[in-house]
């Protein structure tokens, strides 16, 4: 049977368009009902931030990495001080490094809670898992309120530390949460990782095979949901992962739906995570004393906030819950970055976009677009 | 932990197998020959001692006399990383050799130092800009992108004691 010619048509995805995630915009050469071609237009919230960066000290870059992924601002922040301070070689107080692990698990969680609502809204659970999700989410911001006075561009890790210590009252706070969420957490896989909606639209559809998954420089829960089991957290244990018990989440099919399933995973181990290290959390300073690091031009007194690392770079990555998210800081001596760059998860694991939409319908493409699990913010920095 | 296989050491690897391939080495980087860098890496890619199949990050930086692009590498299987960096000296149209062919998860992060850096990748099947439009004039990322009308100076007296002179060639003087 000879298939019926139809002539090339063009589809905008985006930039204003709900299920893009932002202002993100998706260009689909159709073929009937099948992509031919997937064109991606990004830089509609590009905001130079490695040219700023460049012309603001060390600490005052820090608010910048709340507004790359600002679903995570936690992890944006750790990865940059991990940066600086294997630049400067700072040793960071123990009670710090706990303090960073913990805020970036509830992170994960509140930012995966997200990712998950959020997918079940692109395959067509319109708005309800969403709204339970941000219900727990909200907790998690409260939180993050308390312990730095604000819920989405949070500002909390300092280079040598954190910002201040926890307030008494987070402690009981923090675990009367744990003690809730893992009953949220039955009822949303009660709800969603069986429901016949979802697994019809998302298995077998996007797979990236292992290989090509490692290939185009994939990572996160796309890159385990392919079967590969690497994670940061344990292959290069920063922070106090080292001191906890957790698994890594992994997939076997590499298409949607195990993507979806390892964000669940992933949430469970977190929550696995923050009960062991509160119980463990040690008592002490939460900043190191950096002193000696200020250098002091002509014998002026200069605020803390010029750090000069010497010259050098620097390269730091950890696992963000969207993947691998990495600062390469290039320092020559002055007190702002000569280079600031920053390797963003989400904007690399869009590379096999096409790979996994061409052939697919454009339902499909918003799902495979959903699992991605793409912040605009940190695609176009 | 991850082990960081030292620029000295990589050097070392590569110049065995490539005798006039590495150009510098560093115990933080080794810098590669540009027209050996696609031998080079895939030899890093493929051979046992080595096996960097992941391309963890590759940007570009402007070191005013030349500019130079980062190759961050990533082996899974042994757990290890490594920094591999190719100049270019030639500041009115830099060309690197594409890396694509390597890793193709190259793809966008080459089309993000063109946009902003003005490298251009040989071999690179689509070197478009990605960020900025088609038509931005100058690549703001490098060091004499003048970015404020009128030669301003904006930002610098916030360093606190720091005179602002001290900050030229910063794309700002």
């Amino acid at each position: 049977m000879t298939s019926l010619q139809s002539e090339p048509f063009v589809i905008n995805i985006g930039p204003q368009h709900p299920s893009t995630h932002g202002v993100f915009r998706l260009r689909l050469t159709m073929d009937g009902e099948k992509i031919t071609e997937a064109d991606m237009v990004m830089g509609y919230l590009h905001r130079s931030m490695e040219k700023l960066a460049e012309e603001r000290t060390y600490t005052q870059n820090i608010p910048f990495t709340d507004r790359t992924d600002y679903l995570s601002a936690m992890t944006g922040n750790l990865a940059y001080v991990l940066a600086v301070e294997r630049l400067m070689e700072v040793e960071v107080p123990e009670r710090a490094k706990w303090l960073r692990m913990i805020m970036a698990e509830l992170q994960r969680i509140a930012s995966h809670a997200m990712a998950v609502g959020i997918f079940a809204n692109d395959t067509g659970a319109w708005q309800t898992p969403v709204m339970h999700m941000f219900r727990d989410r909200e907790k998690i911001l409260d939180l993050f309120e308390m312990a730095c006075g604000a819920r989405l561009t949070l500002n909390y890790m300092r280079i040598g530390g954190v910002s201040r210590d926890i307030p008494p009252e987070w402690i009981p706070q923090a675990k009367k949460l744990l003690k809730d969420l893992p009953k949220k957490f039955a009822e949303y896989e009660d709800l969603l990782l069986t429901n016949e909606i979802i697994v019809a639209r998302s298995r077998g559809i996007g797979v990236l095979t292992p290989d090509q998954a490692i290939a185009h420089s994939v990572s996160g829960p796309m890159l385990r949901g392919s079967g590969v089991a690497w994670d940061i957290r344990k292959a290069d244990p920063y922070a106090a992962y080292d001191k906890v018990d957790f698994d890594v989440a992994v997939g076997t099919n590499g298409d949607v739906y195990d993507r979806f399933v390892v964000r669940m995973a992933e949430m469970r181990q977190s929550l696995r995570i923050l009960e062991q290290a509160l119980e463990m959390m040690p008592e002490g300073p939460v900043h190191a004393r950096l002193g000696a690091a200020t250098v002091q031009p002509g014998g002026q007194s200069i605020a803390p906030l010029a750090y000069r690392p010497p010259v050098g770079e620097a390269y730091a990555r950890i696992e963000s819950p969207r993947g691998e998210i990495g600062y390469y800081i290039v320092s020559d001596g002055s007190p702002a970055p000569f280079r600031f760059h920053i390797r963003s998860p989400s904007f690399i694991n869009l590379t096999p976009l096409a790979l996994m939409t061409v052939g697919s319908t454009v339902a499909d493409a918003v799902v495979i677009l959903g699992s991605v699990d793409i912040v605009v913010g940190e695609v176009d920095r | 932990m991850t082990a960081t296989v030292t620029g000295l050491e990589v050097a070392g690897a590569i110049e065995q197998r490539f005798p006039d391939a590495v150009v510098e080495a560093t115990p933080e980087y080794a810098v590669v020959a540009p027209e050996e860098l696609i031998e080079v890496l895939t030899w890093l890619r493929d051979d046992d001692s080595m096996l960097f199949k992941f391309l963890s990050s590759l940007t570009a930086v402007d070191r005013e006399e030349w500019f130079e692009v980062v190759y961050h590498l990533e082996s899974f299987r042994t757990n290890r990383i490594t920094v591999i960096k190719v100049r270019s000296d030639d500041r009115d149209d830099p060309i690197v050799p594409s890396v694509v062919d390597v890793w193709p998860g190259a793809q966008l992060q080459e089309r993000e130092a063109y946009d902003l850096m003005g490298i251009r990748f040989e071999g690179n099947p689509d070197l478009r800009r990605i960020f900025l439009w088609d038509g931005f004039a100058g690549f703001p990322l490098r060091k004499d992108y003048m970015n404020l009308a009128g030669g301003q100076m904006a930002g610098l007296e916030r360093f606190p004691g720091e005179p602002g002179l001290e900050f030229n060639n910063r794309g700002t003087q």
